[in-house]
């Protein structure tokens, strides 16, 4: 539902002048009923070709390998067996939101419904279509993830397939594409001078830098969101709370979102490929050389010192 | 007699499947099932309390700004935390944009689109509604996803990304607004005004929101504009006859500021024709025909384990009852506690019950009375003030964190020992309304409502079932979770 939002000019004009056609989308579309098995049905045999295959929410194999916890209303049929079936036919599949990527929340602790990927189990390759899948284009499943993925991310992974332009080079280790997985969340956020000084906020609503102390994960997590507005010009860091790396497997097993893990005071997740004593060595310099402005403004909720030129 | 199963069922959120009993080309009894669960009360046990913030909105990717509220409520009753004047309006207008988008995608995307199947090809006023309303390809999907989207800008300022957001804590919101986000804020909300005044009211909204009769809502329907056609359409196939059900109509209040709440608690007895208070401890859930072994019914004790081979079970979801008794919840029961008149009216000329026609009403004159509130709330923001307080970490206690989603009541039971939550029940709107049957044999508000409704030929593609169970606008995902 959250690609409802994009396109100035609506989502549904935007796919049109793609010369994409949805065949099918349970929320927006005509068709219910014995119409909709009509239409698996035609793709199911061939008869109706399926270029690109989106699917939301996790994959369940319980109980007991059934899939009994998620069965198409109108059939006797699990959507694992019905997504097997689609993916089959489809030159290209995509997994719409950290759910269909990976697991997503439902597979977190305890799991009660034994959920997965459609093609990661986690961050282990594999989920319900096995880690042999390929699409009929030879792709494998395209993760978009996210929780919720931004609008932008799926819209422009099925332009993208639509002109040809998406090719296996163009996805990340983990399947997902590379123009919004290839950036950390942390690039270009709006705290960025407070994280430059390591000056932190102590709490939710402060202006500082929210790894320290506050379980910020946007040096570590994949994701442009600080690059491209969300809802018009939003993002988690800019509203003022942390990043939980939702574009990654298993981001749903933090306990404490909002607290930083620490060893000894330092924090145990450090920026993804920085060696470890150069950050230490780098913090402490610059926590000494943090200018007296930004220290007062990582701990208010608002600008209470202004920039002006030093002595 | 013959059984019809009808799904999977379009153009609602979630899973959905009836299955219909026909005698003499009518509906003689009806049973919903929603057909997935996720098992969202069994992972929030066992977490931090806080984190309920961060799991749960995450149930339902329209109603997800609702479930963080109830779970901010929730907390809030344990740590005591309150939030200053300006965290409950920056909340309640992210709240407001949530539930109007929802109302607007029903409206537009979901309800309308069901006038324009070629079943009502020979109807007078078809032509100009098919081209207006055809799932997709209408001209007013055009109209109406770019001017949803802008509403969805609130989101942006307040709670940073919309759906799932963690700007909604127990002590108010997360962001300051400065000057330039207020003026961005009102700006929004100005712009989808201009969009309502246009398309879907052709009227200013302050006259829409004082629409207190049926009089003058038939003359309201002689206008230009969307809401205008549906009255009319409505009129010429009697909606007002289809889907009625007499039940007890709870809401669980919202919009909370120092001047109390825009849309209060209460339980509205149309018999009667009065509102009283919510027994809230009166609520329990029953799991006679749910895949769940059972458990206690009372949500605050209850434990979720889930039975998908329980005898004569038919849903995921559970039987939520209010002494004993379903209920019926949404817009139209909000509307009706709170006093709304035109709605109380339609009630009553409805026999004390409600049905198709007045659920869309009762939702499209809800989008008028919440913009305009949200332009007051935006306005009322005090710059120089807090957004929000800090309280303790929840570490023991029971509390119930009770909103209204767009769809109705929304009840977060939660008990934390020792920081960590050992209980989380979640009782969402369409629970209630689209509960399976109970112990008692008692079917839930949609299965009674559907009994009677005329299939003929048709069977399960009359449109008269479609639109009984749409002017619910359920919620599957959150139903069962």
């Amino acid at each position: 539902m959250a690609v409802l939002e994009h396109g100035a000019a609506g989502w549904f004009a935007e796919l049109k002048s793609f010369g994409i056609n949805l065949l099918w989308h349970p929320s927006v579309s005509e068709e219910t009923g014995d119409e909709v098995l009509d239409i698996l049905a035609r793709v199911e045999s061939g008869e109706t070709p399926l270029d690109i295959l989106c699917i939301e929410g996790s994959i369940l194999r319980g109980p007991n390998g059934t899939g009994k916890f998620n069965r198409m209303s109108g059939t006797s049929r699990t959507l694992l067996d019905i997504s097997r079936s689609l993916a089959a036919r489809a030159d290209y599949c995509v997994a719409v939101g950290s759910c269909a990527a990976f697991g997503g929340i439902p597979a977190g602790d305890p799991d009660p419904t034994d959920a997965c990927g459609l093609h990661y189990d986690g961050a282990e390759p594999g989920g319900a279509l096995g880690r042999d899948y390929r699409s009929g284009r030879g792709l494998p499943v395209i993760n978009v993830s996210g929780c919720a993925p931004h609008p932008g991310w799926m819209m422009e992974t099925f332009q993208a397939l639509a002109l040809g332009d998406l090719a296996a080079d163009d996805l990340d280790a983990l399947g997902r594409p590379k123009f919004f997985a290839a950036h950390l969340a942390h690039h270009g956020c709006s705290r960025n001078e407070f994280y430059e000084f390591k000056a932190s906020a102590r709490v939710l609503s402060e202006r500082g830098c929210m790894m320290e102390h506050l379980g910020c994960k946007a040096t570590q997590a994949i994701g442009d969101c600080n690059q491209r507005a969300w809802n018009g010009g939003g993002s988690c860091t800019h509203a003022g709370f942390a990043c939980i790396s939702c574009t990654a497997p298993n981001f749903e097993n933090t306990r404490n979102f909002h607290v930083t893990p620490k060893v000894a005071g330092i924090p145990v997740g450090l920026p993804l490929d920085m060696p470890k004593a150069w950050f230490m060595t780098l913090a402490a310099l610059s926590k000494s050389a943090t200018p007296e402005r930004v220290r007062k403004n990582a701990e208010a909720d608002r600008i209470v010192e202004n920039p002006r030129r030093g002595k | 007699m013959t059984r019809l199963i009808v799904g999977p069922f379009n153009r609602v959120e979630g899973d959905l499947e009836l299955t219909l009993d026909i005698a003499e080309g009518r509906v003689a009894e009806a049973r919903v099932a929603t057909t997935l669960y996720r098992g969202f009360e069994q992972i929030l046990v066992g977490r931090p309390a806080a984190d309920a913030l961060t799991i749960a909105p995450r149930i339902c990717g329209i109603c997800s700004l609702s479930q963080s509220m109830a779970a901010a409520a929730a907390l809030r009753g344990i740590s005591g935390v309150q939030p200053p004047p300006n965290g409950e309006l920056a909340a309640n207008i992210a709240h407001a944009a949530e539930n109007i988008a929802d109302h607007l995608t029903h409206f537009y995307l979901f309800f309308m689109p069901d006038f324009a199947r070629a079943a009502y090809a020979g109807e007078s006023w078809f032509a100009p509604v098919a081209a207006r309303f055809t799932a997709l390809s209408g001209a007013a999907a055009q109209e109406v996803l770019p001017a949803r989207a802008r509403l969805l800008h609130v989101m942006g300022l307040i709670a940073g990304k919309w759906p799932h957001s963690l700007a909604i804590q127990p002590g108010g919101v997360t962001r300051a607004l400065d000057l330039g986000e207020k003026m961005r804020l009102i700006a929004i909300l100005s712009d989808f005004r201009a969009f309502l005044e246009k398309s879907l009211f052709a009227a200013p909204l302050e006259q829409v929101a004082a629409i207190e009769t049926s009089e003058q809502l038939a003359n309201f329907a002689q206008g230009q504009g969307d809401f205008a056609a549906f009255l009319r359409l409505a009129a010429s196939l009697r909606l007002e006859t289809l889907g009625g059900v007499a039940l007890p109509l709870i809401s669980f209040g919202a919009y909370h500021s120092a001047q109390g709440a825009l849309f209060p608690a209460g339980l509205y007895d149309a018999r009667a024709a009065e509102a009283r208070p919510l027994p809230i401890g009166a609520i329990g859930e029953d799991v006679a025909f749910s895949y769940m072994r059972d458990s206690a019914a009372d949500p605050a004790r209850s434990v979720t384990q889930p039975d998908a081979d329980r005898e004569n079970a038919y849903s995921w979801a559970k039987a939520p009852r209010l002494s004993g008794e379903p209920a019926e919840t949404g817009a139209v029961a909000r509307q009706a506690v709170a006093g709304d008149p035109l709605i109380r009216a339609l009630i009553t000329q409805a026999a004390g019950g409600t049905n198709v026609f007045v659920r869309v009403v009762a939702r499209v004159i809800e989008i008028a009375k919440l913009t305009l509130a949200a332009e007051g709330w935006a306005r009322e923001i005090r710059l120089k003030e807090s957004f929000s307080e800090h309280g303790p970490t929840p570490l023991h206690g029971e509390s119930i964190g009770m909103v209204e989603a767009a769809r109705g009541a929304l009840g977060h039971w939660l008990s934390v020992e020792k920081g960590v939550i050992q209980r989380y029940q979640i009782v969402a709107p369409t629970t209630w309304n689209f509960s399976p049957r109970d112990a008692r044999g008692v079917p839930g508000p949609l299965e009674q409502a559907l009994i009677g409704v005329e299939t003929g030929a048709a069977g399960a593609k009359a449109p008269a079932i479609q639109h009984v169970v749409r002017s619910f606008d359920p919620c599957m995902v959150c139903t069962a979770h």
